[in-house]
């Protein structure tokens, strides 16, 4: 019998990152370990880091996938800068990772993977593992994982290449054990996806997930074992979301809080697709999906239907916002209510179509031609996609107009523990509908909100013409020069007034001090995380986040004036840096970052500190 | 779903028609076919709010305006996407798009391609002209090889689209044409055009009195119409000629002109079968072109039973609801929640 040992290390919070080929299951590892950490009670944030080729050569660089998950005993608001553990199946992925591994952090490799073939595929002249510098450096623990699974399933009725894709699991059997992880939300997982359908295929995974765990009770180089206690949270219920999941869960909530039918358009594009899959799978929700033949098409079916009386919403990236332009346009002129999600990614053109940028502010706000100012704000954080959802369909119905919502890839397909809002809890949303009981007057507007009211096909008597021509009260076209200026300046300060209905902004930190740091979108956690650290050395340093961009918050100005610098990090070249510096001739510092990658929290302290001393 | 009908026909043409100046250039082919519009619609026992007209820019575009209806004026090309989402949104809805030879076949083709197989049931005319007319006078996608206009100072080089080859191509279920100098057909047309459950396509030989005046007049003019127009009647022989004696025969994948008598008869000719699944024959007629043959007018293709878009979309959305709940909270919460106690 073997000697169990029970001796953890206390930590307040680890970094685990699983790199291996895109073929190797490694996003489905990682989600594991991302549900068992949930289930543990941890706080936890994910970045999922996967390359454009489905398929590229195997063990080839360009092959390398990724997941990082930070998970701690009070709030992670980051995946993290760099990895305390890093499991690397093949070469490659230990090519691709191995610089972001500390020295002496943990570093699990499949050796059964490190051949001449493989090595040579990844660029290394020699095996790293022969290297005794290399081996001094890191806590390496060498595992044969292919040997092991096909060992651990010498019973098992599958076929000898199905066996051996097991592997990945024994690897996640092995960190679940390091990090003391329950076994029995991935169990059920593997019950509920394969249990019917594939049992054997079920039955392998766990054996081999428990083989992977048992190995570490088991063998002497697992010596330390790291527990993370659980992070003091709010009472209710939680669950793990994604952004596009909050997403998804937002829209049709907003369609129930408006009492509107959910008209979802679409065209396939990385990294919004899985909203038109998600809301694809709700129909029992009487959500209309319609997959449409190209970007300008899913605008177009979109305004139809919110001109038939639907809320109406399309997802797309970049390059499908260029092709919206036009349509967009048209919905503002024509004052119809509808929401275009943008999740955005690496551009211009094709860009780093998996990696995340925040470079398509500017464009949601300025990429139409002729003066058409829109509503546009921007989610945070993955469960943040849920009330943003919401937010643009108030906007949207109250006021008839097209609204914004950015979104981009690091919150689109990370992942946190989710506080679940009790749905009767959640807003009412006014429409603007017209009345029957008086004459319709297409652009004769409410005084409050400058909206106009909307009449449905269908509605006796209502029956009315709109376009993309410009038009007089009355709705007639009208080339007048007074009226056209006129209009143009209605719909701007219908635009403008939304700013009144916003919460005051929260300032995290004191309300002034010697250095504002203003955010937007996903760089929320990374700032956050930063300007809290640097409060903590007792530096005077605030932050906020805005969520709308357009308009900006009224009291936005008067908080930049309480601070003796504002500095403005984003994932672009300093947009919103421009307009801040535009519209309130105040002299940003901008900080901008074209990675394709997230801000480090290492790296905005040393900013930020920059302009504290 | 269906379109709600009415038995009473208290609708007339006034009912249809707007207080708007309608801006079409005098002696405009447009004229005529909203005519026939607003003839036909009053007489199809639906009621007027029911109606909507979308279009998407040119000439023909501004259509909805002159029509007392709901009605869309988008953007270039775009009628179709506009038009199947009012349409997903409510099947209840007859939806009427009004493009043109640019707007549809050109900017938009490939929009219209999409509507066309998806099959929802809407109404396409397209006013075929052969002329950009609202940008003055540029060449078309329908205009005929080495046409000379002011973007062609010596003529084009394209090779013109068929409008009704691209509507075959594109598997209409309903494809028809029309001509703006004869009111009566037009309304026949648009009218089958209606009760057709699916898209129904129908090309209109429109006049641009200014830019391509007289383009189809060696079909259509009073003089020369009878021998160079082929009625298309289902069930009938393919016959025309202001004597009547002259008729379409075919000669193994073929057609050929046939004069009746010494000893061709009827019996020889082709019989008008617009029904007919396999797409060969419509296609025959399709390429029947002035000068080497008559051009056919009518409804060249018509086929029953196709399921519409909306009604699968409508019935996967009946079936996932006939088979459990709603329930938003359900949903938020999901399958793996876990319990945080106070």
């Amino acid at each position: 019998m073997t000697q169990t040992t029970d001796s953890f290390e206390e930590i307040d919070s680890a970094v685990v990152r699983f790199a291996g080929d895109s073929g190797d299951g490694m996003q489905t590892v990682g989600e594991r370990f991302t549900d068992s950490s949930a289930f543990a009670g941890n706080d936890i944030a994910t970045l999922p880091d996967f390359p454009a080729e489905i398929r590229a050569p195997a063990g080839t660089l360009a092959g390398v996938s990724g997941f990082q998950l930070q998970f701690g005993n009070s709030k992670i608001l980051t995946p993290g800068d760099a990895p305390d553990a890093l499991v690397a199946m093949n070469p490659a992925a230990l090519k691709a990772n191995i610089d972001d591994l500390p020295e002496g952090g943990m570093l699990v490799v499949n050796i059964d993977s490190f051949k001449s073939m493989n090595l040579k595929k990844a660029g290394y002249e020699s095996n790293p593992l022969e290297d005794e510098d290399f081996r001094k450096k890191y806590h390496l623990v060498e595992l044969d994982l292919t040997g092991l699974t096909k060992e651990a399933l010498k019973e098992s009725p599958l076929k000898p290449s199905d066996k051996v894709r097991c592997k990945n699991f024994f690897a996640l059997g092995f960190m679940y054990y390091v990090y003391g992880r329950p076994l029995e939300p991935t169990l059920k997982f593997f019950e509920d996806k394969w249990g019917k359908r594939l049992p054997d295929l079920a039955q392998a995974n766990s054996q081999v997930l428990k083989a992977g765990h048992n190995l570490g009770d088991t063998m002497e180089t697992a010596r330390n074992r790291y527990q993370v206690a659980k992070a003091p949270v709010e009472a209710g219920v939680y669950r793990k979301i994604s952004g596009n999941e909050a997403l998804v869960y937002g829209l049709v909530a907003a369609a129930k809080l408006s009492k509107r039918e959910l008209l979802y358009s679409g065209y396939p594009i990385t990294p919004a697709s899985p909203v038109l899959e998600g809301l694809s799978h709700l129909k029992k929700f009487g959500i209309k999906c319609v997959q449409a033949e190209d970007e300008i098409a899913a605008m177009g079916v979109a305004l139809g239907a919110s001109f038939a009386g639907d809320l109406t919403v399309c997802a797309t990236s970049g390059p499908g916002m260029c092709l919206k332009s036009e349509f967009i346009g048209l919905a503002s002129i024509t004052e119809l209510p509808l929401i275009i999600c943008n999740v955005q990614r690496g551009g211009p053109s094709t860009g780093l179509p998996t990696k995340t940028e925040q470079s398509d502010l500017l464009q949601a706000l300025f990429s139409r031609h002729g003066d058409c100012p829109l509503p546009v704000l921007a989610a945070h954080s993955p469960s943040d996609c849920f009330d943003c959802a919401i937010e643009a369909a108030r906007i949207a119905l109250t006021y008839m107009t097209p609204v914004i919502l950015l979104s981009d890839l690091y919150v689109a397909n990370g992942a946190e523990p989710w506080l679940v809002p009790n749905v009767s809890d959640l807003p009412v949303i006014e429409n603007s509908f017209a009345s029957t009981d008086e004459e319709y007057v297409i652009y004769k507007r409410n005084k409050e909100t400058l909206a106009r009211s909307q009449a449905i096909p269908g509605q006796v008597g209502l029956e009315h013409r709109i376009g993309g021509l410009e038009k007089g009260e009355d709705g007639g076209v009208s080339y007048d020069p007074e009226n056209h200026e006129e209009m143009s300046l209605l719909r701007a300060q219908k635009v403008a007034g939304i700013s009144k209905t916003f919460d005051p902004i929260h300032i995290q930190g004191e309300a002034e001090g010697d250095l504002l740091v203003i955010g937007w979108g996903g760089t929320y956690g990374a700032i956050s995380s930063a300007a809290r650290n640097l409060r903590d050395e007792g530096f005077s340093i605030s932050n906020i986040h805005l969520r709308h961009l357009n308009p900006l918050p009224d009291d936005l100005e008067e908080i930049m004036s309480r601070f003796k610098k504002v500095i403005v990090p984003e994932l672009n070249l300093g947009q919103l840096n421009l307009l801040l510096r535009a519209k309130y001739l105040v002299d940003v510092i901008s900080y901008g970052k074209l990675q394709g990658k997230p801000f480090k929290v290492s790296e905005l302290h040393e900013k930020f500190l920059e302009y504290l001393r | 779903m269906s379109i709600t009908t009415t038995d009473e026909s208290s609708l007339t043409k006034k009912d249809f028609v707007t207080p708007n100046d309608v801006r079409w250039c005098p002696g405009c082919g447009d004229y005529a076919i909203l005519n026939a519009v607003q003839r036909t619609l009053p007489e199809l026992g639906i009621p007027r709010e029911q109606f909507v007209v979308v279009s998407g820019i040119g000439c023909s575009s501004r259509f909805p305006y002159y029509m007392n209806t709901y009605g869309f004026h988008t953007i270039h090309g775009r009628a179709p996407t506009v038009a199947t989402g009012v349409k997903v949104a409510n099947p209840d809805l007859s939806v009427w798009m009004i493009t043109g030879d640019g707007d549809g076949l050109s900017i938009g083709a490939n929009h219209l391609l999409h509507l066309l197989r998806r099959n929802l049931d809407i109404n396409v005319l397209l006013f075929n002209n052969r002329i950009y007319g609202l940008t003055k006078g540029q060449y078309s996608p329908t205009s005929e090889v080495g046409k000379k206009t002011k973007s062609t100072p010596v003529g084009s080089v394209d090779h013109p689209i068929n409008p009704l080859l691209f509507a075959l191509g594109s598997e209409a279920t309903f494809v028809a044409r029309t001509t703006d100098t004869d009111m009566k057909h037009m309304v026949e047309t648009f009218k089958a055009a209606q009760a057709h459950k699916g898209t129904s396509f129908v090309e209109v030989f429109q006049n641009c009195v200014i830019f391509n005046n007289k383009t189809f007049d060696t079909v259509t003019s009073r003089d020369v119409k009878q021998d160079q127009v082929l009625v298309l009647e289902e069930d009938k022989p393919l016959i025309f000629g202001a004597n009547k004696d002259k008729g379409i025969r075919l000669n193994g994948l073929d057609p050929e002109i046939v004069t009746l008598g010494d000893g061709v008869g009827q019996d020889d000719l082709l019989i008008h079968q617009p029904r007919n699944p396999n797409s060969a024959y419509a296609n025959i007629l399709a390429q029947m072109t002035y000068p080497t043959f008559p051009t056919p007018v009518g409804i060249l293709r018509q086929l029953d039973g196709r399921e519409t878009y909306e009604d699968a979309l409508v019935q996967q959305i009946e079936h996932a609801q006939s088979g459990g709940s709603d329930n938003l909270q359900e949903l938020l919460t999901g399958q793996n929640s876990w319990v945080v106690e106070g």
